[in-house]
């Protein structure tokens, strides 16, 4: 499995993500430079990882997603290939419209730098094949701009195609506006693309992999692409 | 030659910070605040020349990056 992590000015989780994909996978992911125009050859896995990419000016991902290797990025998810977006990559993902929505500031006004309960929608997925459907993961999430929103024809759309991947829930998996932290519409925290190649969330599974660090939920998303990929 | 292109939400979209300054607003006791919607205005300098080819040139700015138009709407002026 050859995954390429791409590093925009102002990216900073770029670092977890390659570790725990090192981690898990036992190989080292490639860092590849925002003004770069290709992806090294052989990549399967492309990551956006978290941060502040042009220090969130304009809009949070918007000036990221019309840097130069996004072109290849877009051309790597048009063949089906993976592409895994993570908090600004979310972002990133949403502005260049790999998939649709936005991310608009929390309801609440705050950042939000805390763990939170995840419920996993389905298990049929490149991401989620080691998880259950209805799997409740305990995983961080860091940030300001994570109220995923859309027009309504859109939610149905995504709801309806089984899109919505990541659902913020109580800890025992149920839908609670108490624990829809950012104030997402139906309490999206990750979606998928049509062809489900394409993941976008809010939260951090990459920092969830040591149990040095406390719980390893989010170790069964990189198990999931590794297992994938490998029998690919 | 100036141009501005103002950059508001879209009818519908919920926009909390709007929401926190009209409180502010409210709290400050000006009178009268009905409601508050947060957008962007951009001032940008245009090399002299064809009013028309600088509107073309200022919607595709807008489309392309200055708005987002799955929430946000946007008007075009140049100013001369």
């Amino acid at each position: 499995m050859n995954a390429a992590v791409v590093l925009f000015p102002g990216s900073n989780r770029e670092g977890d993500v390659a570790s725990a994909i090192k981690r898990i996978t036992g190989k080292a992911a490639k860092i590849v430079w925002h003004a770069d125009e290709d992806l090294p050859s052989g990549t399967d896995l492309v990551v956006l990882p978290g941060g502040f990419s042009y220090g969130d000016y304009l809009r949070c991902g918007a000036i990221a997603a019309r840097a130069p290797i996004m072109n290849a990025v877009r051309e790597h998810a048009d063949r089906g290939g993976l592409v895994l977006g993570i908090c600004n990559g979310f972002q990133i993902l949403c502005e260049a419209q790999l998939l649709p929505g936005v991310l608009q500031r929390n309801a609440q006004l705050r950042f939000m730098c805390k763990e939170v309960f995840l419920r996993v929608e389905r298990s049929d997925t490149p991401y989620t094949r080691r998880y259950n459907a209805g799997d409740v993961l305990r995983i961080p999430v860091a940030h300001g701009e994570g109220n995923y929103t859309a027009d309504e024809e859109t939610i149905k759309r995504l709801e309806g195609d089984g899109r919505v991947l990541f659902r913020y829930t109580s800890p025992e998996g149920k839908l609670d506006a108490k624990w829809n932290h950012n104030g997402s519409t139906n309490a999206i925290a990750g979606v998928l693309s049509e062809k489900f190649n394409v993941l976008g969330l809010m939260p951090h599974p990459e920092n969830h992999v040591d149990p040095l660090i406390g719980p390893t939920d989010g170790r069964g998303l990189f198990e999931s692409i590794k297992t994938v990929l490998e029998a690919a | 030659m100036k141009a501005r292109v103002t950059v508001t939400l879209k009818n519908g979209v919920l926009d909390p910070q709007g929401k926190a300054i009209e409180g502010a607003l409210k709290s400050l006791g000006i009178e009268g605040v009905e409601s508050v919607r947060q957008g962007k205005v951009f001032e940008i300098e245009l090399a002299d020349g064809d009013k028309a080819k600088a509107e073309a040139a200022l919607k595709a700015a807008a489309d392309k990056l200055l708005a987002n138009t799955v929430v946000e709407n946007y008007r075009v002026e140049v100013l001369g």
